[in-house]
Formats: structure tokens, sequence, C-alpha cells
């Protein structure tokens, strides 16, 4: 089991062909209170960078990118009723959505923890 | 994710609800007095107008006649005068004092203008009667028309448009009518990154891509990004001038020239003409349209958030493409509505209608009325006074507020500021909410989006010496406490009808409609 | 000028103040040769109340005035009479010269009243939830069927032939630029709209069904086949009110069971204005809430736990989404829904009623007595306080020389569809409280003299 991060502020967990995807802890503090968040349905398929999930503050929109191209295997519908979860723990219980993976070696450009670490200390 | 950093408290702080010194029973504190929903106080059976007597007739409602109760409840007209008398006095106003809210021009809103809009000739009149019983409606859109036309140097003038977002639709539809007329197929439309929202949101609307031109360091737009990024591909630009910043595109000559050169159209948002009307025309410097909004140049009241009025002056390559109705003069005096059933050949390339009826009537006699009293020579000082007005805000706040682009020369009808250098853990949110104690409405907040913690305050010509002064002073008054981390601000208002309110909450949970009280419910049951 | 408060001595001090020598130095970005030196040539000069007052009195002078004169025109604006602390109450300074509610802690009198006014126009709709107003009716009801493509992923629009033509007329104009497709043909001369015709053109690509109730013709239908057979397909029933009246006595399109239902609220409080400002009206089903254009007030806490207002779900909104917005509308029609909102807690459940059938009583006299004169024929099997005459001959004219007579004697249907040459006998005739039996006397006489 590993993690990757991407430049965009999405975390992945892999385990097996299954990849788990939220929002940094980093990227929660910058949104402010989560209000709601719009996860992809079962099925729906994603290539690296495609537009998978939203998540709203009170101000802000954005965008959740797929950090790796596969097939959606579950949305996190806790938090449709429960958005304050990204805040409280974005890493943990606070994840998006799950997907199977298409092509591992995609998840070669991913940052590690470290990187990732510098790479917001930068910023 | 697509990161952006508008993250700021949208909840009171948890230590920020200090109990008042003590509490009345009513909540009510003298003059301010708690008002209830009026499903709290009505009543489905009481009502506060009495109804001419119904002849005796059957029903023809082709059994359709709604059995169930509405929902609706009534007071009697001494409740009802009491109710909205009570909840106006929980809103700050132009009335009551300096509105410095950036890019809304909160001007003195003139009670000739209401008084001229109530006139029964005006108020009284329905849309569709026919054309030679509505000459001097008529004569009212044309007369405004024709100085919307001479202010800005046009060659003509759409009506119709509800509001200022509603002009830029209807600019963006001219724009693209006449590349499709040319059979021409463009499909992106270049917007600044200062603009306001609704630029790229009408742009999107109608299907163009919108991409974003970066400003220079000064606040302005990169030319030569600008220039660049020009091609057969693109429509045209969204730029306004003076722009959020409060600047004046100085080379929107140079763009206009460029853009006309790549094939594409100049669409200008006008929410910022205050500053200008009188001092240049737009037509002379390239503009192929413009929306005007009556309700911050013209002086029209905003109302809470409307109605607005968006009227679209266009050059002459735009102008046959203008929208359906519009009036026209012929040779012998007489007006007429030109719509669908006049439209003939000669105006075949008009898009179409974009409102029932025909526009803002109610807006176009305050404007009318507004522009009247001031004329051309008063609507000049106008800008001059609204840009020495900025100007002296400006210089008088910039040693304790960060004026970004201060340095760099004179703003226009509005003053930028940033949030750097306040404490630690201070932000433009906490100034905001102190202004608000020292009794004004604050200005306007994190927005243009190109600078961090922005605060536009934009204080109109109509505000004296000794206002400019008494806001001047309060400003330094809050931002100092800012800088010193002066935590009372925090927990700011402390003396407005509400406190910090809970926006998590209502956007987590949202309650959009009353519904009654469970208990109520269950006892109605019983 | 007297609404320019800077003397003389006040702008040279501040000129000081900002170290400028002119005030031409605060303009210097604007190219000098573009730049104005003095007032606009051939434009008046600034004039004294007295002057503009009377110059717009002038103007005002050529309209005929629909409260002089026995008035029977409806098509989307109606008259009706608006109690007089209406206008009071929507003339205080901090209604009318507020800003929209950006800062709730200072505009709770706004920000509750659409709270109200959302809770009275979803309860009038029949819907779950209310927005805070559109421009008008039209607007709103192509709002509708963007908002329905949204929704269902779908771009093909069924508009009933009962749709007023204006509001038609923007669909049109606006799906040329957006790629919606829509089914539409004008109305024919029928006692009944054509439900039927309707369902049936429902297929896979449908994404809404656009109705009017009642219609241009003021014709009343149920909606509630049509309601099933949409939302059979996969698409969205849209119903349209132009005379929100009308639901004081009938059932509302939500209990029926449309999704979206639009509307103009002019009826209420607004007057009739040539047109505008008017307030559109937008309800739908809990449901679709997140897809909704407009701005929306939602209740809750502050700092102390207080009740408050605030806006809310904003981020469907133009200022934060920008070009993902669900619409680009910014400012809306907030004073005309104060008025609709005063007008509507004045008449309360019991008003409303009674104004609606004031209405109908009145139509329904006035059509009897219209219908008996020679040649003229009532169309409608059923109507609220709108139906459509089939005279022997063009009802432009018609309608133009009533004029001449000081008689505003309804709409011609020939204005509404100058090419539907099927339609030009056709004259639409609203009958509200404002109408005496004596004025439906006069039109009758008159009517019967021109047709002799």
């Amino acid at each position: 089991m590993s993690r990757y991060f991407t430049e965009e502020h999405e975390w992945v967990e892999v385990e097996g062909k299954i990849a788990t995807v939220g929002i940094t802890e980093y990227a929660q503090q910058q949104l402010g209170d989560v209000v709601f968040v719009d996860v992809p349905a079962e099925g729906k398929q994603f290539d690296k960078g495609d537009e998978a999930a939203v998540v709203e503050s009170v101000k802000a929109a954005s965008d959740v990118y797929s950090p790796v191209s596969g097939t959606i295997v579950e949305g996190n519908d806790v938090l449709a009723d429960e958005p304050g979860l990204v805040n409280s723990d974005p890493e943990g219980d606070g994840w998006f959505f799950k997907l199977e993976l298409t092509d591992a070696g995609e998840l070669d450009s991913l940052m590690d923890e470290a990187a990732y670490k510098k790479f917001v200390a930068d910023l | 994710m697509s990161m952006n950093n508008q993250g700021r408290p949208t909840r009171p702080a948890e230590d920020s609800a200090a109990s008042p010194a003590f509490a009345t029973s009513t909540g009510n504190r003298a003059l301010m007095l708690e008002e209830a929903l009026i499903f709290e106080i009505g009543d489905a059976n009481r009502t506060g107008v009495d109804l001419p007597e119904a002849p005796k007739a059957a029903s023809r409602l082709g059994g359709l006649e709604r059995k169930s109760a509405i929902g609706l409840p009534g007071l009697s007209e001494q409740e009802t005068v009491r109710h909205y008398t009570r909840l106006s006095r929980q809103n700050y106003a132009i009335d009551l004092g300096l509105f410095p809210l950036g890019s809304c021009t909160m001007k003195h809103n003139p009670r000739l203008n209401e008084k001229m809009a109530r006139l029964p000739g005006f108020a009284d009149i329905h849309p569709l009667q026919p054309i030679h019983t509505v000459q001097g409606a008529l004569a009212v859109i044309d007369e405004l028309g024709d100085w919307l036309i001479k202010l800005t140097g046009m060659a003509g003038v759409a009506m119709s448009p509800k509001a200022g977002a509603h002009g830029e639709l209807c600019g963006i539809l001219a724009i693209r009518s006449a590349l499709e007329a040319r059979g021409d197929k463009r499909s992106v439309i270049l917007v600044p990154e200062s603009a306001h929202g609704t630029n790229p949101a009408t742009a999107a609307f109608v299907g163009y891509q919108v991409e974003d031109i970066p400003a220079k360091p000064d606040g302005r737009v990169d030319v030569d990004a600008l220039k660049a990024r020009l091609g057969p591909d693109v429509a045209g630009v969204m730029i306004t001038n003076p722009n959020t910043c409060g600047l004046f595109e100085r080379d929107l000559k140079i763009i206009s020239d460029a853009v006309h050169e790549a094939g594409g159209f100049v669409y200008c948002d006008g929410a910022n003409f205050n500053a200008v009307v009188g001092k240049v025309r737009p037509g002379d410097l390239g503009v192929d349209a413009m929306h005007i909004n009556l309700h911050k140049t013209f002086s029209t009241p905003h109302g809470g958030g409307g109605p607005g009025s968006g009227p679209v002056v266009f050059s002459d390559a735009l102008a046959p493409f203008a929208p359906l109705p519009f009036v026209e003069r012929s040779e012998d005096g007489k007006l007429a509505l030109i719509e669908e059933e006049s439209m003939e050949d000669h105006h075949a390339s008009s898009f179409g209608r974009m409102v029932a009826f025909h526009g803002q009537m109610g807006m176009f006699t305050r404007a009318l009325t507004y522009i009247l009293s001031h004329g051309a020579d008063g609507l000049l000082q106008v800008a001059e006074d609204a840009v020495l007005n900025a100007n002296y805000v400006l210089r008088s706040l910039e040693d304790v507020l960060d004026a970004p682009f201060g340095a760099a020369g004179p703003c226009m009808h509005e003053a930028l500021f940033s949030d750097n250098g306040l404490a630690d853990g201070f932000s433009t949110l906490d100034i905001a909410k102190g202004l608000i104690d020292e009794g004004f409405h604050p200005m306007t907040v994190y927005f243009p989006l190109v600078v961090h913690g922005a605060m536009l305050v934009e204080p109109t010509e109509t505000e004296s010496k000794a206002a400019l002064n008494q806001f001047i002073g309060a400003m330094r008054s809050v931002a100092l406490r800012a800088k010193q981390g002066d935590p009372s601000l925090h927990s700011a208002p402390h003396f407005a009808p509400r406190r910090r309110l809970d926006e998590t909450l209502a956007a987590r949970k949202p309650v959009l409609v009353w519904t009654e009280p469970v208990a109520e419910q269950a006892e109605a049951a019983e | 000028m007297r609404y320019l408060p800077l003397t003389t001595q006040d702008r040279s001090s501040m000129l000081a103040t900002i170290g400028a020598a002119a005030i031409d130095d605060l303009f210097v970005d604007i190219p000098e040769e573009a730049r104005l030196t003095g007032p606009i040539h051939g434009l008046p000069m600034h004039a004294p109340e007295m002057a503009v007052e009377r110059h717009m009195k002038a103007l005002a002078s050529q309209n005929l005035v629909a409260g002089d004169v026995p008035f029977f025109m409806g098509a989307g604006a109606y008259r009706h009479h608006v109690p007089a602390s209406v206008d009071h109450l929507i003339q205080r300074g901090e209604f009318l010269t507020a800003y929209t509610p950006y800062q709730p802690e200072i505009a709770q009198g706004t920000l509750q009243m659409l709270f109200e006014f959302q809770t009275q126009v979803a309860r009038l709709l029949g819907c779950d939830v209310a927005n805070a107003s559109m421009y008008d009716g039209s607007t709103a009801c192509w709002e509708a069927i963007g908002m329905a493509r949204r929704i269902t992923k779908r771009a093909t629009a069924l508009l009933s032939s009962g749709l007023h033509p204006h509001y038609v007329g923007v669909a049109k104009t606006m799906a040329r630029f957006t790629g919606d497709a829509l089914v539409h043909q004008a109305p024919s001369l029928t006692p009944e709209t054509d439900i039927a015709g309707l369902i049936g053109q429902i297929d896979k690509n449908t994404s809404c069904v656009v109705v009017q109730y009642p219609d241009i013709l003021g014709r009343v239908d149920d909606l509630s086949a049509l309601a099933q057979a949409a939302q059979a397909a996969g698409a969205l029933l849209i119903a349209v009110v132009t005379e929100p009246v009308a639901l004081g006595a009938l059932r509302s399109p939500g209990e029926m069971g449309a999704d979206i239902v639009v509307g103009e609220g002019q009826s209420l409080g607004v007057g009739l204005q040539f047109g505008g400002p008017y307030v559109g009206l937008f309800g739908c089903k809990q449901k679709y809430v997140r897809q909704m254009p407009g701005r929306l007030c939602g209740e809750t806490v502050d700092a102390e736990g207080k009740r408050g207002f605030v806006l809310t779900l904003s981020t469907r909104e133009q200022h934060i989404r920008r070009e993902k917005a669900t619409s680009n509308i910014c400012t809306n029609s907030g004073l005309c829904a104060l008025a609709f909102s005063i007008h509507m807690t004045l008449l309360g459940e019991k008003g409303l009623r009674g104004l609606a059938e004031v209405n109908h009583a009145m139509a329904v006299t006035a059509a009897e007595r219209l219908e008996k004169i020679a040649g003229v024929k009532l169309l409608n099997s059923s109507f609220f306080n709108e139906f459509t005459l089939v005279l022997p001959k063009d009802a432009r004219s018609i309608v133009r020389a009533l004029a001449d007579r000081k008689i505003l004697g309804g709409v011609s249907l020939g204005r509404l569809y100058p090419e539907e040459a099927d339609l030009a006998n056709g004259l639409v005739v609203a009958v509200t409280e404002t109408a005496t039996l004596d004025d439906i006397e006069a039109f009758a006489t008159n009517l019967e003299e021109l047709l002799a």
C-alpha cells in the first residue's frame, strides 16, 4: 500500500488495482468550510486529468481531477450528508472516490509524500 | 483539483458569542426591533384589502378549482406597514450613508426620478397598446437611446436588455450573429483575469470557449499577450474599461485595432462608465459593443438587488444585428416600434427577441430624468468628481493600507487596496466587518481576484468632502486595528442587527422556504 | 448641480491633497486625442427640477393611460389594483437604495423579505423551493429550458403552441446560439389545448415540455397526464404562469406534477409600466435546486444563535463559477419581488382567493356579454380572467378603432402572430377586478358598432 500526490493537491492511495482518491490537508485549508461534494457514479471512466468530482465551499467551487485513468468502483456517498469530513479528515474518511486503475504505470509520474511536502512548502 | 484561494471564515469564530451586557425580554434593543416572519404573525383568514363584490357567474374553470390550502398568511394594512418598516430598518442604504461598494456605483438616487417614473402616463400603460396610444413612451425610449449613443460615440443602441449581464449577452449575441452572417465560425472569447464573473459566464452561456488574458504588474491587460493570442478562432475580447482595478485601459485603442485586424470584435463591459461619462467616448477607442448599467451610471435605484437595466450601444458593424424590438422615428416624426410584425426586410439581420415586451421602461424614465437634470455639462462633472473623490480616498489611505497600483499613478472612480501588511491572522473580512460597526457598508471585498484580499472602494461623485473624511477616518481606524491585531475585529460586527452569520450551516443544510415547526404540525395533526 | 456636493473650493483643496495640479491630471491615462475637453456638443445643459418635470410630463401626456379608459388588455401583463401601502413601503430608502445583500449583518431586511418571498412563491406555484427572482417571465422560461437541459442531458424542448409568443421568441433567440432544438408551432383556434398532441411528440430526446397555464388564449387544462408522460420518458414538465392571480382559483402546476414552474409576477404589486421592470418567478422540486439559476436566500443563525438569513448556494452563480455558472444572471428584480411580496401579504390567502373569484366572475360576465354580439364567437371552453374571441374580421384594425374611441379592448392575435393569417380574427380579452360592469358594457357596445 502506498500513497501518491499530485501538484493539483489530490492524493491517491493504491491497494492492488484499486486507487482511492481525495484532496490533501493543504487543499482543504485553502478551500475553507466544505459545504458540498459531488462524487462520480460507479462505472464512470476517466482519463488521467479529467474532471471527476466537484468540491464546494461557501465562496468557492473547485473541480477535482482524476490523478490516474480508471473506472469508478465507488464514490464516497457519506460526503453528501457530511461534507465537513473533507475538512476534518481529508486524507482519511473524507476520501472522494475509488477507481480501478487502467495503467498502474501512471503512478510513476506522481509525487511521494516527501516530495509533495516540499512542493507545498515552496508554494 | 483546480485550486483557488478563496477560503475564508464563513461561520462565526467559536468564542465570538460574547453575550450583551443584559438581554431584554423581547430581544428588542430600543429602536432596533426584532420582527418575526409573516408566516409566524399572519393568518390565512386575515387580509389587508377590501375587494369589490363579484357579480354572480357560473364557474368556467374547467373543473380545475383549487381545493387545498395554499398556505399564504395575510396581515392587515397596519401590520403590513409595520412589518416591512421594521424589516427596512435592518438594512444599510445609500440614504443612510456612504456606500463604497467598488464596481457597483452606489450614488444618490434622485427622488425626481421616482416621481417621474410614477406618472400614470408611464406607469399605467400596457406594453401591447396600439402604437398611436403610446407615442410618449416610445419617445422616452428614443430620447434616452439618443443620449446613450451620443455619450458613447456609437452608431446604434439596443434598449431591451434587463440588466448588465443581460446586456453582455446582447452584445455577445450580436458579435456571434455578425460573424455567422459572414460565414465565420470563431469559437473563442478572450477575457482578462480581472473581469467581472458575468463576462466568462455570458460567453460560455452561448457556447464560446473562454480564455483568460493575463494582466501586467501595473494592473492592466497585457497587450502583447493578447495580441499573441489573436487569430482566426478568436471571435472577440471582453474588456472592462475602466477596469476592475479602477484603472483606465490606456491601450484600448491599440487593442481594438489589433482585434479588428484579426477579424474579431471588441466588447466593452461598461459597468464602470461612470468614471468617464462625458470624458471619453468608447466609440472613439474602437469599441464595437458596450452595455451601460442604468442602475449604476444613471442612478436608477439598486432596490436591494434589482431591477437593473442594461442597454447596449453598438458600432456600425454590429448595429444591424441588434435585437427586437426597437423604436424608429419616421420622417413625419411618428415613432414606430419595430417588432416581429413590422420587421420587414430592412431589419432582417436582427438576432431576434431577448425579452417579452420592450425592456425596463420604469428604468428608462428614471435614467432620462437623471440625464436631463445633469445635461452634458453635469455629466462631465459627474465623471470628474467621481474620479476626484476616489483619488482623494486612495491618497488618504495609502499610508495605512497597501495600494498595489497606487504608486503607478491616479486611479479612476475606485481605489483598490490589498490585505498586505495586516497582522498575522487578520484579513480583509475583518476590516469589512469592523467597518460595519463604524456605521458604514463595507467596500467590495475579495474582488477583483487578481489582488490578494482585495478591497475596492468606490465613493461616487455624490459624496461630500465631509462624508469622505468621515469614511476615511473610520477606515483608518479599522485598518490600524487590523494591523495591530485587535482581536475584537474577529468577532465584529458587534452592533449590527445580527452578528456574523453562519454561512457554512446555511449551505450545508439549506433552508430555503419556511415550514411549520414540527411541534405545531404534530398538534395540528391531533 | 443639485446632486453634486463638492464646491469649487473643495475640489481645489482635494486636488492639493492628491498632489495633482488640475483635474485632467487624474485622466492622463485616457489618450489625449480621445479625451474630451468640454461638454459633448449638441446636447442640452443641466436643468432645474421644474424644467425636467415639464419635459417628462409632456411626454407622459402623449400616452393613453390604462386607468383612464375601459381596459381589457392582458397577454402577459395584467392590470390589477395595487394597494397604496405597497408603493409607500417599496419607496423606503432602506429598501429602494440598498444593494444586493452581500453583507448579511446589515441587510437582514432585504434577506428576510426574500425568504418570505421565496416561501410565498413556492407555495403559490406548488413547488418545494423558489428563488429570489429573475428578470421577468420570459427570461425565467428560457432559464428553465436550460436547466432542463443540464438535468436531463438532452437538448430538445417541446414548446406548447399556447406559450406566449414573446416567450417563444426569447427561447428561439437563445436556442440558436446554445444549440438547443425547439419544437413549436403557432396555436390553432380550438376551444381546448392539445395536450394529447404534445404527449405524442415526447420522445427519448425530449429534455422538457413547456406549457403555459392558463395559455396565451386563456385556456386552462389539467397538466397531470402531461407531467406523467414527460416524466415517464425522462423529460421534465415546465409550467409557465403569466397571471399568478389565476393560482388563487386554479390548482397549481406543482400540484399537477410540474417539475419546474416559472412565472411572471407583475400582476401583484408591480403594475403595467409599459412592459418592465417586471419580476420572474422560478420554482422547482427540491431535488433540482442545485441546477437552479439565480440567487437563493437561506435561513441560518448568527454568532449569538439568533435566526438570520444569508444568500446561499452561491457556487451556482457567475461571480464564483464564472464560465461554469448555471446562468450569467447577477442583478435580478429585488424591488419588484418586494412589491409582489407586500401585495401578497396584504391579500393573504383569503384576499388572493377573493381577488381570483372577482376576476373570474368579471371575466365570465364579460365573455357572456361579448359572445352575444352578432358574428362574435367565444373560443374557450374554460378560462380564468382571459379568453379569446373570434371576430368576423381582422382584429388588429378593430383594436385600433376601439383605441380611437378611448377603449383599450384586448390584444389582437395579429399583433402577437403577425405571420399567421389564420389567427388574424382572434382577440384576446382580459378582465380583472379593475373593470366595472359599465366598462364591459361600453366595450361591448362599441365593438358591436364597429362590427356592424
